[in-house]
């Protein structure tokens, strides 16, 4: 049991009741966007007809990787921003989900390139990243582990515990897969107990494997979190890592030989009537659901994805390519009077200063207001309360400001990605906006770097 | 809601185009003042912490309203006593009023038209910082200081000390104490010795601090009992004479974890120890001084809770924190006993660990960045074997 002491969880009203429905989109998308450093080259146009597997368009910066169709139908959109940047390849679904079949194999006694061929031909591969950067590992890497985090600990989180419920025995064969992609270890993190057990009785025949327990509250969930603990990532060395869906999808992939696009998600927050979970596609279409919403939708944002890290999606409504939640929280946009000094026992706070702070365990519904303006870095202390690394923030993030590479890199930048940010962002009393200083650093170094 | 109609009706003046857009940073400034704004997340995190930089900045207000309170009363109680009268409390407590109301006006005049000029050109919101420093500058004052020279230190200290560097944030100095130490160099006579601790003064009747009577060869008998230097009906600067106010004060930041707890503790920590070494050595009536007067006397107390804690100028790592305030307290007591030209050895030792407050967080910071590359190293050698 590996314990994580600091961080913070916020409760949140609006977490999903233990029940799966099945939701089956008429539209599916996938987004370049929800990939870092991708430049799409299309492989299809619109009106063409996809299976389930189907390349739509690969990285040019990578040729070797290729982004597949979760649906089978036709290509009905492919929506264009700014300078002709592709922001959506939109696939409509027959709901008929006609797969391409690539051979069903048992990974234990595939060499790794076999193993790593019939990923990126299915588009599964696409699961896989890697660390420091957060973009698709690159196959030709050599990881010294991979890890796997089995657990979400971020608000109205979706429990994986009891998605992968059955799913073991696909969850037996993709650790098999991944623990031939590298000579290191494959860590499995998890956050219970039962779970750690029937883990240990799946008898995997790769010695690289370890399951490790966790306990502990946001960000233990985070990849990050746990590699500090269990082989911190230094410079120069590569790390892959999923989550507990992508390893269920790997090892669907062996056992049926299809591209397995399901995904389920918790569809939460405090505007929802009745959060529940849903069976539904990677890069679903979700306003089939926003029935279940139970306020006028312009006074909702929706998120796919969490609180902390999510991406809006009003107006959009396609799925993430790696969420596995929908939050809907209102929307803020009014003003307080005197909330600079107000009890606020409804609000989240962190500190001791206010009302909140008494009843800090109690679920809230909280809003997408700012709190206050955007004020230089004057207090100091808060951040190291929630960021469990041997890293000093507030020092990193000052040196992501100047962009100071040689120091960003002496401060730990590596081990780190913009959602471990997420906490110290939230709490911040001058509202920088940390994940994005972060992330715009971590792209500036691949960039240099590569 | 007639107010939030009120300034949503003259808001377009101040707007860019509009007949006042010149006041637009005043007005936003009364404008979040009243109202936390609207303003919503755009990216990243979608929920936020209630607490902002305008409740943290207000606390320490808060926390320094019994300072406030008591220095007022005592500046009359003061005056009244050296003139042999005696005074209820309200006559106490009015006389100090219309003794410390001017140099608030002034303060506040000159410090916040400064930064709301700096906030219009930097294009910034207007910073609650000021709101803290204002406070603190009359409270640690002579109560007669004149009202030209305090206008001066402001305008000294808010602009050298702080928005040459960037503004609030970035400012080295405490911007307070700058104030303080650009009076006492540039005008000791009126910011030294015996006389200007107690307002309007009878010429006859002493009105020494216990740090200026130390200064001057006094022995500890020669001092006020440890209880008058505690309740603070003793002359000094407005805030720093009662010990009970203060720790009110510092109780409220410390639970509401406003200021460091780190920083306070290790710089009374500091103080103990070098006070202890001096009262071991004792060659010199300074040094026989039992060590928690030192707490008592003089500005330190106020130091350490309101000066020392300030978030820009201290040290920003926990470990640092802890070296910072040690430092702090045991320079306090070294400039107090070992250098006879400076009685207030608080306001220079914490400008002092201002200046180096960095090189310390810079030392503590390398720490971590050698283990880091202990680490690397190790990976490295590991990988080519």
């Amino acid at each position: 049991m590996i314990k994580i002491k600091k961080g913070i969880d916020i409760h949140l009203v609006g977490e999903a009741k233990k029940e799966l429905r099945n939701y089956e989109p008429t539209l599916c998308a996938v987004k370049p966007h929800d990939f870092i450093g991708v430049v799409p080259k299309l492989h299809v146009a619109e009106g063409d007809e996809v299976k389930v597997g189907t390349v739509l368009f690969h990285n040019k910066n990578n040729e070797g990787i290729f982004f597949t169709s979760p649906v089978s139908g036709t290509i009905k959109a492919v929506v264009r921003g700014e300078k002709r940047v592709i922001l959506q390849v939109i696939i409509e679904s027959d709901g008929k989900y006609e797969t391409i079949d690539f051979g069903k194999a048992d990974p234990s006694k595939l060499s790794r390139e076999q193993v790593a061929d019939k990923m990126i031909q299915s588009g599964t591969w696409t699961m896989l990243r890697q660390r420091p950067y957060s973009t698709i590992a690159n196959p030709q890497d050599k990881p010294k582990c991979i890890a796997v985090s089995m657990f979400d600990t971020a608000p109205l989180a979706p429990d994986d515990n009891f998605i992968i419920e059955n799913q073991y025995e696909a969850v037996k064969v993709g650790v098999e897969a991944l623990a031939k992609l590298t000579d290191g270890m494959v860590y499995l993190n998890v956050n219970s107990s039962a779970t750690a057990k029937k883990l240990a009785s799946l008898n995997f025949s790769a010695k690289n494997v370890s399951i490790n327990e966790f306990e502990g509250p946001h960000p233990a969930g985070n990849i990050s979190t746990q590699l500090n603990v269990l082989s911190p990532i230094n410079k120069g060395e590569v790390v892959w890592y999923c989550y507990a869906q992508n390893l269920v999808s790997i090892g669907n992939l062996f056992l049926n030989g299809t591209y397995d696009s399901l995904r389920t998600i918790a569809f939460t927050g405090s505007e929802v009537k009745d959060p529940v979970y849903y069976q539904t596609r990677i890069g679903a279409d979700l306003s089939g659901l926003y029935n279940n919403i139970s306020s006028d939708l312009a006074t909702v944002r929706i998120i796919s994805g969490n609180v902390l890290t999510g991406t809006k999606i009003n107006g959009d409504n396609f799925l993430g390519f790696y969420d596995s939640q929908v939050t809907a929280i209102p929307e803020g946009d009014h003003y307080q009077l005197f909330g600079w000094l107000a009890p606020n026992f409804k609000k989240f706070t962190s500190t001791n200063t206010m009302g909140a702070s008494l009843c800090k365990k109690s679920k809230k519904v909280l809003d997408t207001n700012l709190n206050g303006g955007i004020r230089p870095l004057i207090m100091t202390g808060n951040f190291e309360k929630v960021f469990p690394f041997d890293i000093y923030p507030m020092q990193l993030l000052k040196a992501c400001i100047i962009k100071d590479i040689d120091q960003m890199e002496e401060l730990g930048i590596y081990e780190i990605d913009a959602e471990d940010f997420a906490l110290c962002e939230v709490i911040d009393p001058s509202k920088t906006p940390i994940q994005q200083i972060v992330r715009e650093s971590l792209e500036m170094l691949r960039k240099e770097m590569n | 809601m007639g107010l939030r109609k009120f300034l949503d009706n003259i808001k377009p003046n101040f707007e860019e185009g509009g007949k006042l857009h010149c006041f637009h940073s005043l007005f936003d400034a009364m404008e979040t003042f009243f109202y936390v704004p609207n303003k919503v997340t755009l990216n990243g995190a979608h929920v936020r912490d209630a607490v902002d930089m305008k409740r943290n900045m207000i606390y320490v207000l808060i926390a320094l309203i019994p300072c406030f309170l008591f220095g007022t009363w005592n500046i009359g109680y003061q005056h009244f006593l050296s003139h042999g009268e005696t005074a209820t409390l309200w006559q106490n407590f009015g006389y100090g009023l219309l003794k410390i109301l001017p140099l608030y006006i002034v303060s506040y005049v000159v410090g916040l038209g400064i930064e709301i000029i700096f906030a219009q050109i930097r294009k910034e919101e207007v910073n609650e910082g000021y709101f803290v420093t204002g406070f603190l500058i009359p409270l640690i004052m002579p109560a007669d200081v004149p009202l030209w020279m305090l206008a001066l230190a402001v305008a000294f200290a808010v602009i050298i000390g702080k928005e040459v560097f960037g503004g609030s944030g970035m400012n080295v100095v405490n911007p307070a104490l700058l104030a303080r130490a650009f009076l006492f160099f540039s005008y000791p006579s009126q910011m030294s010795g015996d006389g200007i601790w107690i307002a309007e003064k009878a010429d006859a009747y002493s009105g020494a601090t216990p740090l200026g009577t130390i200064l001057n060869g006094g022995g500890v008998d020669q001092l006020p009992s440890v209880m008058e230097m505690f309740i603070g009906t003793i002359p000094g600067s407005v805030g720093e004479t009662s010990k009970i106010a203060i720790l009110i004060g510092a109780c409220f930041l410390l639970l509401t974890g406003v200021a460091s707890f780190r920083i306070m503790l290790s710089t009374f920590v500091g103080a103990a120890a070098m006070g202890l070494l001096f009262n071991a050595i004792g060659t010199t009536t300074a040094m026989e001084v039992p060590f928690y007067y030192h707490f008592l006397m003089g500005g330190f107390m106020f130091g350490a809770v309101f000066m020392a804690t300030d978030p820009v100028t201290a040290a920003q790592t926990n470990t640092g924190k802890i070296i910072y305030g040690f430092l702090i307290g045991a320079m306090a007591v070294l400039i107090r006993v070992a250098n006879p030209g400076y009685p207030e050895g608080m306001m220079l030792a914490i400008l002092l660990l201002n200046v180096f407050a960095p090189l310390i967080d810079y030392c503590v910071v390398a720490m971590n960045i050698r283990n880091r590359k202990k680490r690397w190293a190790k990976a490295e050698e590991r990988s080519t074997k």
